[in-house]
């Protein structure tokens, strides 16, 4: 059994609001059960408004009102020892942030403050969770700088002196260079051109691999997970609807929201008629009831209007909450190659 | 053929800072392209960032002017449409969809105010019911209804539906072409496929022509008809649209072609950047080169 890096079980975050009198309340991750293993990449997939960037801030311990945690537990298995962010003292927190969990963040121009130098940002982020001597400390910048493959040069230029991907590079630079062991990744590659998007990718994976860190990849493009992620999480509707191994989920997926993600995404050489998903992702404040998916489910059956369905394995490190898991067929085939399907 | 679109010899040079720090800009350098009213057609320019591929739209829009060359609408120069009915007549027959649907819309605005905007100064609906009327037409060719879009703000709609909208808004003068700058790369991908298919249809069954700039090599494979590939202002390749994406030939195309991700890579490890050096070479020799014509009907520049 490989180790966990965080393991969360059965958390719940909920945006809490009161506007004149009338209780609101916006279920944005329910019931959410998973765990990073070391040395691994985790992707997790959704559409805008299914909660996943409310689950990757409830991870970084960034939650402010109205969100709520309401229920469940998530802890930290660091090699210092074990935390939860949410029962530790905010001391000990914040001396997780940077040196063990980072996180890298989406839209690469906003995050760089543009009338400073991005040598003054690296300075703030990462000087005193190094706790390094200075000249050791721009020592070990540059050095790895270098290995994103950037000239020491960026750190005296300005954001807007640098092109769209040497700036999410800087990004990555920023995130990574105290060596966390978890990083926290939200679209960093939402942004870019196909050909620097590749590269940006290509480096994450380096990156990763060089400093045995976990990284949680949270995108809603299934073609970038495809090539990043070792296994997958698929959110809907705040719930975890399918978890597996990239290759599995992709190819023989056991949740039919899933099915259609995959069978919807267009690729060069294939002629064969798209189907797109009916209607729009529900309004979490009025979720439907049993299987939140069953309104738009061409599977659906009396029982999914009622009973919410538990994430349960369906195959080897593959959990379906799906009723009728069994019965999902994928509706394309992916590649030409025979696929090892653990079943 | 009678032509409605003639792009010839537009080439667009942008001069940007004072005069100690001056740069020059080609954006656009020696375009050509046509679309014939007889048939038609989706039309793809595909292009990184900075390939001039906005500008063009732009420029074929009147909203910027070429520095050289032509671009004739139904055989008419923008230039020569001076007064204001005569350029309201030209956006009756061109209009454009945007990137980002939920800029497009004012958010303290109900979206259905820009629909009636339309029916009335650019279809000419003179009352409240035929404007109605038009309208239900057009959010019915994008398959939505005025009774799910009357009164609603832009955040009460997804992303999905609120580009639709701005398809169908477009759609109410009945114009012959549609200029779509990027109109999926905000929508969520499970979504994208929808408006995709939706451009399609609008060309199949309502004959509208539709010029789709994208860098998604994938949805301009599944819909286009032809495509350009533009490289820092350059047509680099030209032509019918499968052939070329299914065998690039000049090499900014096969870089392109090699950095798309696909769900098919999945496990294959194949996540290495892609090989620069060829489409850099090829860029070195871009001004002395020529586009050649090749048998499929495809042109390269070599």
């Amino acid at each position: 059994m490989t180790e966990n890096v965080l393991t969360v079980t059965s958390l719940k975050a909920y945006y809490r609001m009161s506007y004149f009198g009338v209780d609101r309340e916006v279920r944005a991750v329910d019931d959410v059960t998973l765990s990073v293993r070391k040395n691994e990449v985790y992707g997790i997939a959704g559409e805008s408004s299914s909660g996943k960037t409310t689950l990757i801030k409830t991870f970084a311990s960034a939650i402010r009102p109205p969100l709520k945690i309401v229920g469940g537990s998530m802890t930290y298995h660091f090699e210092n020892g074990d935390i939860d962010p949410y029962a530790a003292p905010q001391a000990k927190v914040d001396a997780l942030r940077w040196s063990h969990l980072s996180y890298i963040m989406q839209g690469s121009m906003s995050l760089l403050n543009p009338v400073r130098r991005v040598r003054r940002t690296f300075e703030d982020f990462a000087f005193r969770p190094m706790g390094l001597p200075r000249s050791e400390f721009w020592g070990r910048v540059e050095s790895h700088l270098q290995r994103l493959d950037l000239s020491p040069n960026v750190l005296s230029a300005y954001p807007h002196q640098l092109s769209g991907g040497m700036r999410q590079r800087v990004t990555i630079a920023l995130a990574t260079v105290c060596q966390p062991e978890f990083v926290i990744a939200d679209e960093p590659t939402t942004a870019l051109d196909v050909v620097v998007q590749k590269d940006v990718l290509a480096m994450i994976r380096d990156v990763q691999r060089q400093m045995g860190s976990s990284v949680v990849f949270v995108t809603h493009d299934m073609s970038v997970h495809a090539n990043i992620a070792d296994r997958i999480g698929i959110m809907y509707a705040g719930r975890l609807v399918e978890e597996g191994p990239t290759r599995t989920l992709l190819a023989a997926p056991r949740h039919p929201y899933t099915a259609h993600l995959v069978a919807s995404l267009p690729r060069i050489g294939d002629t064969t008629p798209k189907v797109a998903l009916e209607g729009r992702p529900p309004n979490l404040a009025e979720p439907p009831t049993g299987c939140r998916f069953h309104p738009r489910c061409p599977l659906a059956i009396e029982k999914c209007t009622t009973d919410v369905p538990p994430l349960e394995p369906v195959g080897l490190d593959h959990r379906s909450a799906c009723w009728r898991s069994a019965e999902v067929r994928p509706l394309t085939r992916i590649g030409h190659q025979e696929l090892e399907v653990a079943g | 053929m009678t032509a409605l679109l003639e792009v010839s010899h537009v080439s667009k040079h942008f001069v940007t800072g004072g005069r100690l720090s001056r740069s020059h800009i080609d954006a656009v350098v020696d375009a050509n392209l046509s679309l014939s009213s007889d048939a038609s057609e989706i039309f793809t320019i595909i292009g990184e960032s900075g390939s001039g591929k906005t500008t063009l739209a732009r420029m074929i829009l009147g909203l910027e002017h070429p520095t050289s060359g032509d671009i004739r609408f139904e055989g008419k120069r923008n230039a020569e449409r001076r007064t204001r009915a005569a350029r309201r007549d030209f956006y009756r027959r061109v209009q454009p969809i945007f990137q980002n649907p939920f800029e497009t819309f004012n958010p303290l605005k109900r979206v259905d105010r820009y629909l009636h905007a339309s029916a009335r100064t650019l279809f000419g609906a003179r009352t409240a019911s035929e404007a109605e009327s038009v309208i239900d037409g057009a959010l019915h060719k994008v398959g939505l209804s005025l009774r799910e879009v009357a009164g609603r703000y832009a955040h009460e709609l997804s992303g999905g539906q609120l580009q639709r909208v701005a398809i169908a808004r477009a759609l109410i003068p009945n114009p012959s072409l549609l200029i779509a700058d990027e109109p999926v790369s905000m929508v969520d991908a499970s979504l994208r496929m929808s408006i995709v298919t939706l451009l399609r249809d609008l060309r199949d069954e309502f004959g509208v022509s539709v010029i789709y700039i994208t860098h998604d090599l994938a949805t301009a494979y599944y819909i286009s008809d032809r495509l350009v590939i533009m490289q820092k202002g350059y047509v680099v390749e030209m032509g019918p649209a499968r052939p070329i994406l299914d065998a690039p030939e000049h090499p900014y195309s096969r870089l392109l072609k090699d950095s798309v991700l696909s769900i098919t890579d999945a496990g294959t490890d194949g996540l290495v950047s892609a090989d620069r050096s060829e489409s850099a070479a090829a860029w070195e020799r871009v001004g002395t080169a020529t586009l050649q014509e090749r048998e499929d009907g495809r042109f390269v520049r070599l």
